[in-house]
């Protein structure tokens, strides 16, 4: 238990995605000008990166491991965070329309969002057990969504400011991201036993 | 078809016109990440160019075989076969690099440039302008990754290609090297390409901005 709290904080505070790994940066800058779209694309984040944990994680242990595949493991991982997102997207089309609805125009993007397949390589450098795997995935997935509400609010704000010319759009919303990190350098020091 | 004047502009236009990090703003996690010297920032960008060339021409050549449904996937494993390659000889050849750049190198197949690259050009065009197209847009994102991370690793950390600059004298602004400095300096710079390119684009925004049918979220274009 004790450990598996170690991983949460691990991966929302002193190693969160976004802020201080740069994973999952594009959806990151792209969706957070809303808080509603911030909420969606966070949702199907949580939920892809959980289960493509634990899939890429069975993957590595019984199909790569008993044939000294683990060259193969980028290919792999890809293809098979790939096939997840579609099949997640068949069923949740079929069985749960409402969370479908809500999280259906995001799905397509998270094959290409760097969060998934780096916390699925991240769980095999560090030798997680399966139990580890799937709950670093849970909360990389939470530490992502935590960044993204944040910052969604922060940005809502930031329209309405006066702005120079030359950084409006993109530069200004780096620069916010960048004071936003500074409070998660706070957290680097962190060392839990 | 692809007479000397059309392959340089092809080459040159992704070295300077549509350079992928600072005008077309694709493939900003590894520009953040791994800017922190200049020394990693060369190693991902060769990485990097090495992989949208490779992919860039294999596409090509199999535009015309590949279904127009399953296309996506069939480019991932293309480029996800280039960077195993890349992975393998770093590995083998460059521990240090491989070491500094970690996960990194793998995450090259989630890189938007280079999908967006196969769809935008390399599936229209022949084997030859997509290797040289590969090979600008490839330049283009080794120079952006080269400037920030000079910039980072010149104030971060008093030193330049591992040679110390400053001797000691001032202390070095350590927050630069850190998560915070990198979408900082990334940040300026772009304001600093919009500065400079306002002109150009006054004139442009006329046209119709070209679609790019990736969807990546980061992207303006996507669709």
């Amino acid at each position: 238990m004790k450990e598996l709290f170690a991983i949460l904080l691990l991966a929302m505070f002193i190693e969160n995605f976004v802020l201080s790994k740069f994973l999952g940066i594009c959806p990151f800058l792209g969706v957070s000008q809303k808080t509603s779209t911030a909420l969606g694309m966070s949702g199907a984040v949580v939920f892809v990166n959980t289960l493509a944990s634990a899939v890429t994680w069975l993957v590595n242990e019984f199909l790569l491991k008993p044939y000294d595949l683990e060259y193969l493991q980028t290919i792999a991982f890809i293809l098979v965070i790939a096939a997840l997102v579609q099949f997640v997207e068949i069923v949740l089309k079929k069985l749960l329309p409402p969370l479908y609805k809500a999280l259906g125009i995001y799905l397509p993007l998270i094959t290409t969002n760097c969060a998934v397949l780096g916390s699925a390589l991240l769980n095999v450098q560090r030798n997680y057990t399966f139990l580890q795997a799937v709950f670093f995935g849970f909360s990389a997935g939470l530490g992502f969504t935590m960044a993204l509400i944040l910052f969604s609010g922060i940005r809502e704000r930031l329209e309405t400011c006066d702005i120079p010319e030359a950084f409006k759009g993109m530069p200004i919303t780096l620069i916010a991201a960048s004071l936003v990190s500074v409070a998660f350098v706070g957290f680097a020091g962190l060392v839990i036993q | 078809m692809a007479g000397k004047p059309k392959a340089l502009t092809v080459l040159f236009n992704g070295l300077l016109k549509e350079n992928p990090t600072l005008v077309l703003l694709l493939g900003m996690c590894p520009s953040l990440a791994v800017t922190t010297m200049a020394q990693n920032a060369i190693g991902m960008g060769i990485a990097a160019t090495f992989v949208l060339m490779g992919s860039n021409v294999v596409v090509s050549l199999i535009r015309k075989i590949v279904p127009d449904k399953v296309r996506i996937p069939i480019f991932v494993t293309v480029i996800a076969g280039f960077v195993t390659i890349v992975e393998m000889v770093m590995k083998a050849y460059f521990p240090d690099l491989d070491k500094a750049l970690g996960i990194y190198i793998p995450l090259i197949v989630v890189n938007c440039i280079i999908l967006a690259r196969a769809e935008m050009f390399a599936c229209k065009n022949g084997p030859l302008l997509s290797a040289l197209d590969g090979l600008g847009m490839g330049l283009g994102f080794t120079a952006a990754l080269f400037v920030i991370g000079s910039i980072r690793e010149i104030i971060g950390a008093g030193t330049w290609m591992g040679i110390t600059l400053t001797a000691d004298l001032i202390d070095p602004a350590t927050i630069l090297i850190l998560p915070p400095g990198g979408f900082m300096v990334m940040g300026c710079l772009i304001a600093l390409v919009n500065k400079l390119t306002k002109k150009k684009r006054d004139q442009k925004t006329a046209e119709e901005p070209e679609k790019c049918a990736m969807g990546c979220p980061g992207c303006e274009k996507a669709s």
